[in-house]
Parts: structure tokens; C-alpha cells; sequence
């Protein structure tokens, strides 16, 4: 995959539709609860939250080369915290959202801590431990978690301002939501995104490609580790704050290891070496789970099946595949 | 807090603990050898639960039905897990570990599936061999038949897989090839097959204790999630790769389990993860594993 | 420069490297050889801090690096190159020297700026001097097993080091790569004021720069000095017998 230097050494060959395209589409999804139904607005709204999950996971699983079984744990904090705040607390909502992240991140940050001394199998299980930890703490504590039961009727945040711009009156708190979750999920990919541009984001990619040789440059790669899981734990949280809400309640099953299961998936499916890969996964995972259990209960078979083929067949996920497609495109046309 | 009481709890928790040991060796067998911790070594012992019954519904009106059940059992989950590992898994060996998890992960979610499908969602049970339908009294509590049958025969099966991993040639060429699986394949031994018959073996153990569990437990989907967990402690607690470890890992926890509940009521749950949790922390090896540091 | 005393390691009993003391001067070139196993890997696993030692102590320009993590050992002027090329395979060279030089300006804890701007004119004349500019796009996996190893040495240079361990730089080149690759190190050592302490299996190669040549055997240092009299030495000449060193 050698491509042709540049004039100027080191010019990565920036194709110039890369950057309208997420602007596109940003305002694409934006009129979404216009051209739409409400039921389209409710998928957007889970597809946008869990784009941002699988994101945050890769982070971890794509940037870092880190493998965790219990990212679920940080969703299921960062609902919990930002739903008791609301429910229990009555804390408005754009201070519970942040306060929800720093939760999860300090988890993320405790938890890491511990599981960033292990490497490979025994810090995947580790973090599979703590995840059920919180599993198991978040279905007991009846008190503050409402155990079994969950946390139902968290409230939604005060959009009142925005049903009364014009244009905005007819729809109904759930689809004004959708509009914040939109935002909110926007900003925080931003954010993200130049993290993985900066030093800092180039410094966890030789921690995945080679971290005894980035030991060796200078790299320390423990605390370089618990840095990526206490920021990714962080939006983890941040996610799982919206779909609390989105959710209209919080309840135990978010932590399962499942819900780590799940969210892995997503980011494999969609790619684990783009950037934007979890975001495609997890619309095409959300999208297809919707389709498929609308006629059957096995959606898990169909679950299972589909990861077989993607692992043998496109371990690069959706984006990977195109990149091979595309190339071998290229290929042709330049031949 | 009479000792027969005690007792019975002893007695409980060494049969839970053979039942774990036999499950737990196959999965403690298949890292030790392939570096792989298969997550649907659960999904081969429900399967192997479901096939006893099934056979036992087969040969209904005949009185011994439960031995050629067993057998059965074992036996068609090990010729499943040598289809699965023949035709499927073996492609992934050259694959980062992940890919190789996710595959494990992939087979749970559909045999889960299609034992659901198969066999419904509702509890499905098989009754003793009559011949270990009795009990026994000891030091003042009753210890049935089967229960001492099993803890009998947990440790016979362990002694013939240590027998057979270190006095056989195959079993020494299993242990070579944990070690470095190209080296045995330039010596000229046949890798491929070896790995399949270790995974027909590990799930051989898995079919086997499915099967034999089912006149204690009732069958019923989830089983193998449940039990495929427990496993997971057992062998970090013994030690990833450690067989005597497993042994030990598995006696243990049966009695963490048995007294546990006894403590603590709402013990499994959070117990269980916070004791693999503080094992992992302190010492990541368990007890009788290899030190990584 | 590099002072290494007394230097002791065993593994469960078996001891890899024991009481081993050796001076590298100021930018002096100077040779670790013995046979396999001698002990050349450990030794140098435990100046760079991948080990602890047992016993002894490592010194460099006069401070204290005794047991120091290795990306502490890093940044404090000690690089190195490894004997299987060990670099960041998805990575482009350029990316590869980049990401090196931002962990050496103590860069990496920047989360705003976009990397790739960064540093782009030093990576630049890094890549010249290692020889690799018109392949500064190619992912590192992908390059030949010859220039890894140019892009192991720029790895290894872009943190700026005093002292250079090379774990046996020529192995499995041919001829002329040996000589191109030795050409380059020494041009480098001297552009900048490197001190180098390398192994080495090819007895040219070690004759041909080394000014200070330590012998290991089963641990132990059996001889150390310069060329000529090490060649002489009667136990050097014992162990190697076989080996090349009479005639090199």
C-alpha cells in the first residue's frame, strides 16, 4: 500500500471531500424529525448515542490496541449518575450531563488504574470483573439504583425554548431531544476526533502498534493507557447520560456484559481502523437489529452469524471492505 | 450450627466443585494449548445437558437410559466442537486474539439460539440412574448416591487428562505446541489435527459434565452463560493455563460458593467478579499459574 | 559516558549476566561480542532498564540509571535499536519518526494540536540522514527488511541520545547492506557526537569500527580493550576458535 510521495514529504494525501462530508451529513441528520417520522426520530436518537459509545470504545479498542470487555460499566455510570441527579436530585440537566462524564471518567480513571498493569487476556478479564462489579452493585443497591427494578421515568431536560422557535412547535419532547443529542453527540465526536489528531492521539497509536518500541521512545505506556480509559470511560458516560434519558429510564441490564458485547461489535462492524467505522456500525447494527427482530425472536442467531462472516470475510468491518473495494478501483483506473 | 449441617454444606460444595472442575478443565486445556479462552465451552455443556435429555426421551421405556444418554452427550459435543474448530476456528489462529474471542462469543450467541430453538425455553429435567438414586448417612446428614458418584469421579477424570498430557506422546506434543507451535510443526508433527483433537477432547469434558449434571439441575436456557462465568473464576483462580490449578481453583471456589451463600445471601452475584477482580489485582497468575513478572 | 559495575542478573537460578563492569568513553565506538547466550541481550536489557539487575550499577555521563524504566532511560539520553526490527508497522515512516520526535519535545500530553504539522521539517532531515526520504510514505510493515532496520536507527536517533545500543544492527544483511549500514552509523556517530556501544556476530563489522571491544562468555566479561589486543587475548582466541576472529 505504498502511495506515491507528495511534493512536500509527509503530505498524507488529505482528499478534499473528506471534510463537507461530516457537515453533509450533520445537516442531513438534522432534518430528520421534518422529513421523518417519529419513530425515525427515536432511531436517530439511538443511533446517535450509540455511535458515540462505539466511539468512545475505539478510542480504546482502534487508537490504543486496548481490548475491554467492560466499557458497558462506564454507559451504565454515566446513566445512573446523570438519572439520579435528574430523577433523584432534580439537578438540571446540563449540569448532570457533565457531571455524569466526570463520574464515569473517574471510574474509568480507578478501574484503569488496575487493569492497565495487566496486559492482553488478563486485562480484558479484569476489566469484564469490574464491569460486573457495577453490574451486580447497580441490580442490589435497591436505595439509590432502585436495583431490579431500575430507575424508571427519568425526566427529560427543559427544551421548552427550542418547541418555541418557530418552525419547532409541533414536535413533541422527544423529537426536540433528539435535536440535543444530536448536538451534544456532534460536539463530543469533534472532540474526540482531535484527540486522535493530536500528539496525544499519536502517541496511543505506537502504544498499538508497539508498545515495547514506544517504551523505548520515550512513551510511558501505563499512564499513557489509563489516560485513554479515563477519557474514554468519560464519554462512554457521556452516552450513556443521553440514553438514560432517551431510554425514559435507567436500568441494570445498560452494565451487562452484553452491552459491552454489543457496543464491540458495532465497532468491528463498522471498522476499527477508521475513525468514523463505530459511528457506520452503529447504525447499520441498530438499523438491521430493528429490521431483523420485527420478525424474530432469534435475533442473537442472526447476531452470531453476522459476526462469523465479518470475521472471516471483512475483519476490516464496513469501511475496511470499502477501502479494499475502493483501491482495488483505483488500481483499475490507473492500470 | 450442627456438624452435620456443616457437613452437608462440605459435601455440596465438593460436588459443585467437580462439576465446575470438569468444565473448567476443558476450558483451562484449551488456553493452556491455543491461548484462547473459549467463551462457548458453556454454550458445549448445555448443549451436552440438552442431548442427555433428548436421548433419555429416546429410549423412553427402557429402565437404563441415562449411561448411553451421558455418552452420548460427550460424545456428540465432541464431534461438534471438532466440526466447529475444523472447518471455522482453525482459520483464525494466525488472527489477533480478539478475533479469536469474537468467533467463541459468535458461537455462544448461536447455539444459545438454537438450543432455544430446538428445545424451547422450558426447564427440562432427567432423573437419577437408579442405580445412584439412593443416599447414604454420614456424620449425621444424607449424602445422596450420585453426588458421591460425581465426586469420584471428578478427580478420575482429572488423573486420566494429567496421565494423558504428560505420559502420552500426544499429550506431550500438547503441551510442546503451548509452547511454541511453529517448532512442532518444523518437527514434522501434525499440528492441525493436534489442535482438533484437543478441542474434540476439551469439549468432550464439556458434553460430559452437561450431561451428568442434569438429575441436579434442571436445564434450562441461560445455563450457559451461568456456568461459563463460574469456569472463568475458577481458572483465573487456579491460574490461565495451570491444570492441577483448575483442580484446586474449582475445590476452593465449590466452597466459597456453598459456605458464601450461607454469609452473605446475595453472595454469587458480586461476590464472584469482586473475588476474580482481587485475584487478577494481586496476583494475575493465580495460584498455581506461571508468574507473568 | 556509559559506565556499567558489576552488573548482575539471574532467571530462577540460571545467571545470565554476572558481575559485568565496563567504561564506554565520550564517543567512543565501542563492541559487546560472545557466543549465543552469552549474555549480550540481557546486559543490554538491564543499561536500558527493560530489567532490574540483582546487583550493580549502571551510570550514565555520571548519573545513576540503575533499574530506571526504559522511557525514562529514554530521556535521559540512552536509545536503542533492537535486534528484530521493531517499529510501528501501520504507521508511514514519517508518521513513525513523528510520533518519535513528539514524545521526545514532551509533546505528548497535547491533546489540541493537529500532530501532523508538528515537527514536519525535522522529520524531514531525519529521514535524509537515515537514507529513507523517498520512502517516508510507505507504511513500516511494509518496507524492506533492510530499510526497517534504517528506520529502527531513526527511531532510535530521534530522541536525541548521547548514548546508542545497537542490538546487532547488520544481522541478516547482505554484504553490502552491512557495509552501507556501518558507513551510515559511523557518518552519524560522528555528525552527532554519539557514543555507540553495539553487538555483533560479524567479526568485520566489529574489527572494522569498534575501538573497544568486550568479550562475554556464559555471563562473565573475559577480556576488554582494544581491538588489537583482544584479538590476542589467549582465552578470547580459545572460545572463538572456528569462528573467524584469527583472520579478521
Amino acid at each position: 500500500m505504498t502511495e506515491r510521495a507528495e511534493i512536500a514529504v509527509g503530505t498524507r494525501p488529505r482528499a478534499a471531500w473528506r471534510v463537507p462530508w461530516t457537515l453533509l451529513i450533520f445537516l442531513a441528520a438534522l432534518t430528520l424529525p421534518w422529513i421523518g417520522s417519529r419513530y425515525d426520530t427515536f432511531l436517530g436518537t439511538q443511533i446517535a448515542i450509540y455511535a458515540l459509545f462505539a466511539m468512545s470504545l475505539n478510542l480504546l479498542l482502534g487508537t490504543t490496541g486496548l481490548v475491554s470487555f467492560g466499557h458497558a460499566a462506564y454507559f451504565g455510570i454515566g446513566s445512573y449518575g446523570c438519572g439520579i441527579l435528574m430523577k433523584t436530585l432534580a439537578v438540571p440537566f446540563w449540569l448532570a450531563f457533565p457531571a455524569a462524564g466526570f463520574i464515569a471518567a473517574a471510574f474509568g480513571l480507578v478501574f484503569g488504574f488496575f487493569c492497565v498493569r495487566l496486559t492482553k487476556i488478563y486485562f480484558a478479564m479484569l476489566t469484564l470483573a469490574f464491569a460486573q462489579i457495577v453490574w451486580a452493585i447497580c441490580f442490589k443497591w435497591n436505595d439509590v439504583t432502585g436495583g431490579d427494578q431500575g430507575l424508571p421515568d427519568v425526566p427529560f431536560p427543559n427544551l421548552a425554548w427550542l418547541g418555541s422557535l418557530p418552525g419547532f412547535q409541533h414536535f413533541r419532547i422527544g423529537e426536540l431531544f433528539y435535536f440535543l443529542v444530536l448536538v451534544l453527540v456532534a460536539i463530543c465526536i469533534a472532540v474526540l476526533r482531535r484527540l486522535t489528531d493530536s500528539p496525544f492521539g499519536r502517541v496511543l497509536t505506537t502504544i498499538r502498534e508497539n508498545p515495547e518500541r514506544a517504551e523505548f521512545i520515550g512513551v510511558d505506556v501505563r499512564a499513557y493507557e489509563l489516560a485513554a480509559f479515563t477519557i474514554a470511560g468519560g464519554f462512554a458516560g457521556l452516552s450513556g447520560a443521553l440514553f438514560g434519558i432517551f431510554n425514559r429510564g435507567v436500568f441494570a441490564d445498560f452494565v451487562f456484559w452484553s452491552k459491552s458485547a454489543d457496543v464491540m461489535i458495532m465497532t468491528i462492524l463498522g471498522g476499527i481502523h477508521h475513525f468514523w467505522g463505530p459511528a457506520v456500525g452503529a447504525l447499520v447494527l441498530t438499523l438491521l437489529n430493528q429490521q431483523i427482530t420485527a420478525y424474530t425472536e432469534y435475533w442473537p442467531f442472526v447476531l452470531g452469524t453476522i459476526l462469523v462472516v465479518l470475521l472471516f470475510v471483512f475483519p476490516g468491518g464496513i469501511l475496511g471492505a470499502l477501502d479494499v473495494a475502493l483501491s482495488r478501483v483505483r488500481k483499475q483506473r490507473d492500470a | 450450627m450442627n456438624p452435620g449441617f456443616l457437613f452437608s454444606q462440605f459435601m455440596g460444595g465438593l460436588t459443585a466443585a467437580m462439576f465446575l472442575f470438569l468444565i473448567a478443565s476443558g476450558l483451562s486445556l484449551v488456553f493452556g494449548v491455543m491461548r484462547v479462552l473459549n467463551f462457548a465451552h458453556g454454550s458445549f455443556y448445555m448443549i451436552g445437558a440438552y442431548i442427555a435429555w433428548q436421548v433419555v426421551q429416546w429410549l423412553q421405556p427402557s429402565p437404563e437410559r441415562f449411561w448411553p444418554a451421558v455418552l452420548a452427550a460427550a460424545f456428540g459435543v465432541a464431534l461438534l466442537g471438532a466440526v466447529v474448530e475444523r472447518l471455522l476456528f482453525r482459520f483464525l489462529y494466525d488472527r489477533e486474539e480478539l478475533y479469536q474471542l469474537l468467533f467463541t462469543y459468535a458461537l455462544v450467541l448461536i447455539l444459545g439460539d438454537a438450543a432455544k430453538f430446538l428445545w424451547g425455553t422450558q426447564q427440562l429435567s432427567v432423573s437419577r440412574p437408579p442405580v445412584l438414586a439412593g443416599g447414604f448417612e454420614l456424620f449425621g446428614t444424607m449424602v445422596p448416591a450420585y453426588n458421591l458418584f460425581i465426586m469420584l469421579f471428578g478427580p478420575l477424570i482429572a488423573l486420566a487428562v494429567w496421565l494423558m498430557l504428560t505420559r502420552t506422546t500426544p499429550g506431550r506434543m500438547v503441551r510442546a505446541a503451548a509452547l511454541d507451535r511453529e517448532m512442532l510443526g518444523a518437527l514434522g508433527a501434525n499440528v492441525g489435527t493436534l489442535y482438533t483433537g484437543m478441542f474434540a477432547l476439551a469439549s468432550f469434558l464439556a458434553g460430559l459434565s452437561g450431561a451428568l449434571v442434569t438429575p441436579i439441575q434442571s436445564i434450562v436456557p441461560g445455563m450457559d452463560v451461568e456456568i461459563i462465568v463460574q469456569a472463568f473464576i475458577v481458572v483465573v483462580i487456579g491460574g490461565l493455563g495451570s491444570f492441577w490449578g483448575t483442580f484446586l481453583g474449582s475445590v476452593i471456589y465449590g466452597q466459597v460458593l456453598s459456605f458464601g451463600i450461607l454469609i452473605f445471601p446475595g453472595f454469587s452475584l458480586f461476590s464472584v467478579f469482586a473475588l476474580m477482580a482481587v485475584i487478577l489485582i494481586l496476583r494475575p497468575w493465580g495460584l498455581l499459574g506461571r508468574p507473568l513478572r | 559516558m556509559l559506565e556499567i559495575l558489576g552488573l548482575t542478573k539471574s532467571f530462577s537460578g540460571f545467571v545470565a549476566v554476572s558481575d559485568v563492569s565496563l567504561t564506554v568513553e565520550t564517543q567512543q565506538i565501542a563492541a559487546v561480542i560472545g557466543p549465543n547466550g552469552a549474555g549480550k541481550s540481557t546486559l543490554f536489557n538491564l543499561i536500558t532498564g527493560h530489567l532490574r539487575p540483582d546487583s550493580g550499577r549502571v551510570l550514565l555521563d555520571g548519573r545513576d540509571i540503575t533499574g530506571v524504566q526504559p522511557h525514562e532511560t529514554c530521556r535521559m539520553g540512552l536509545g536503542r535499536s533492537f535486534q528484530r526490527t521493531n517499529i510501528f508497522p501501520k504507521l508511514t515512516v514519517f508518521e513513525n519518526l513523528q510520533a518519535a520526535l513528539l514524545v521526545h519535545y514532551r509533546r505528548g500530553g497535547n491533546f489540541w494540536s493537529r500532530s501532523d504539522a508538528l515537527y514536519r521539517d525535522e522529520v524531514e532531515a531525519l529521514l535524509v540522514s537515515i537514507g529513507l526520504r523517498d520512502q517516508a510514505l510507505s507504511l513500516g510493515g511494509t518496507l524492506s527488511y533492510g530499510n526497517q532496520k534504517q528506520l529502527e536507527l531513526g527511531l532510535a536517533l530521534a530522541s536525541d541520545p548521547q548514548v546508542l545500543l545497537l542490538d546487532e544492527p547488520t544481522a541478516g544483511m547482505s554484504a553490502g547492506e552491512t557495509h552501507a549500514t556501518i558507513r551510515l552509523l559511523e557518518r552519524i556517530a560522528e555528525q552527532r557526537g554519539l557514543t555507540l556501544l553495539f553487538t555483533e556476530h560479524d567479526m568485520e563489522v566489529v574489527f572494522g569500527i569498534a575501538q573497544k571491544i568486550a568479550v562475554l562468555h556464559q555471563g562473565r566479561l573475559i577480556a576488554d580493550g582494544a581491538p588489537a589486543d583482544v584479538r590476542n587475548d589467549p582465552e578470547v582466541r580459545r572460545i572463538y576458535l572456528g569462528h573467524g576472529l584469527v583472520h579478521a
